[in-house]
């Protein structure tokens, strides 16, 4: 196809979605007018029924809980899925080993205090955004990426993440698996205990303080620990593994 | 419509532009990391400061660390397929 001819093909299929675009926001409601009657029955119902002030946690983990349930999975199978290929990838081709012996950290000294400076900071926000999921924007999927950034700026400043023996790999495979069982187990509870899969079965406590909204935070504590893992495992891989094993050989 | 969410708009539709001209993969990655935090203050002046937060753990940082981390994989993938040689 020659140059002119795309052009002109590529003129009239713009055209045309322009066109219509600007029908299609002709018809649109005027800005700010909210039409959805489920958004003020959730907002109004929210407080009062499960004692929790972030509406949209009460509608993630309790009202559509069965959804996050799907969608944890779905980051589960999602990061075992790219652990495999990983795995199968550097089985098949051997990287040598004067390659990966290659440090990745930074040799940069300003680079390295920055990020040993931020990992603190990073880990206390992560484990407050996870806790306060129920009573502010926030919850665990946001506190548990925050929580892998302070681990990936451990990695970043050199420092070894070797503790006692334990391998950190593993440690962050079982927390993936932790996380995705917990939540499970939170709502097999609730079909034990109120009758229901996640039904709540935990006294919901004072509205606004840490411990209230019955298994909600609990659930975002488990979320939390998941999306964690998940992204450490796939990163660790990524990463050759040498960011949770580099015991003493480098 | 405030003047402060008519400047996010057209600075999301800004950036989101230079991220597809943006030819170079790593620098692409980098680009779409300042897109993403500006999709996150996009959502957080129409009052959706929960989709902020994620927008800015998923589109500023964990999308970005992981393309970045891709392509170095690939890059040192090649080196050592060249020194094999």
């Amino acid at each position: 196809m020659s140059r002119r001819t795309r052009g002109i093909v590529f003129g009239a299929g713009a055209l045309g979605l322009a066109a219509l675009l600007l029908w299609g926001f002709g018809g649109l409601p005027s800005f700010g007018d909210f039409q959805g009657r489920y958004g003020e029955l959730l907002a109004k119902s929210a407080v009062p029924e499960r004692h929790a002030t972030e509406t949209v946690a009460v509608t993630t983990f309790d009202y559509r809980g069965f959804d996050t349930l799907g969608e944890e999975f779905i980051l589960f199978a999602a990061a075992v899925g790219v652990l495999v290929l990983l795995r199968i990838q550097r089985g098949a081709d051997e990287i040598p080993a004067e390659a990966g012996k290659r440090r990745p950290t930074a040799h940069s000294p300003a680079l390295r205090s920055v990020a040993i400076a931020f990992a603190g900071p990073a880990l206390v926000l992560g484990l407050y955004v996870v806790a306060h999921g129920h009573l502010t924007p926030g919850g665990g999927f946001q506190g548990g990426v925050i929580l892998m950034t302070a681990f990936l700026l451990v990695y970043l400043a050199g420092a070894h993440l070797r503790e006692g023996g334990i391998r950190p790999i593993v440690a962050m495979e079982v927390a993936e698996a932790t996380g995705a069982a917990g939540f499970t187990l939170i709502g097999v509870g609730g079909m034990l205990l109120a009758g229901a899969f996640l039904e709540n079965f935990i006294g919901l406590g004072t509205v606004g303080s840490l411990l209230s909204g019955g298994d909600i935070p609990l659930l975002n504590v488990t979320v939390g620990v998941e999306v964690m893992g998940a992204l450490l495992v796939v990163l660790g891989e990524l990463l050759d593994q040498r960011m949770l094993t580099r015991g003493g050989d480098s | 419509m405030t003047a402060v969410q008519a400047v996010a708009l057209v600075v999301v539709a800004f950036l989101g532009t230079v991220v597809t001209l943006a030819r170079d993969p790593a620098r692409q990655a980098l680009c779409s990391s300042v897109f993403g935090m500006s999709l996150a203050i996009l959502f957080f002046v129409f009052q959706a400061p929960d989709v902020a937060l994620s927008q800015i753990v998923v589109g500023a940082v964990a999308l970005p660390a992981m393309i970045l981390l891709a392509l170095s994989r690939i890059s040192r993938r090649e080196e050592a397929r060249k020194r094999g040689r």
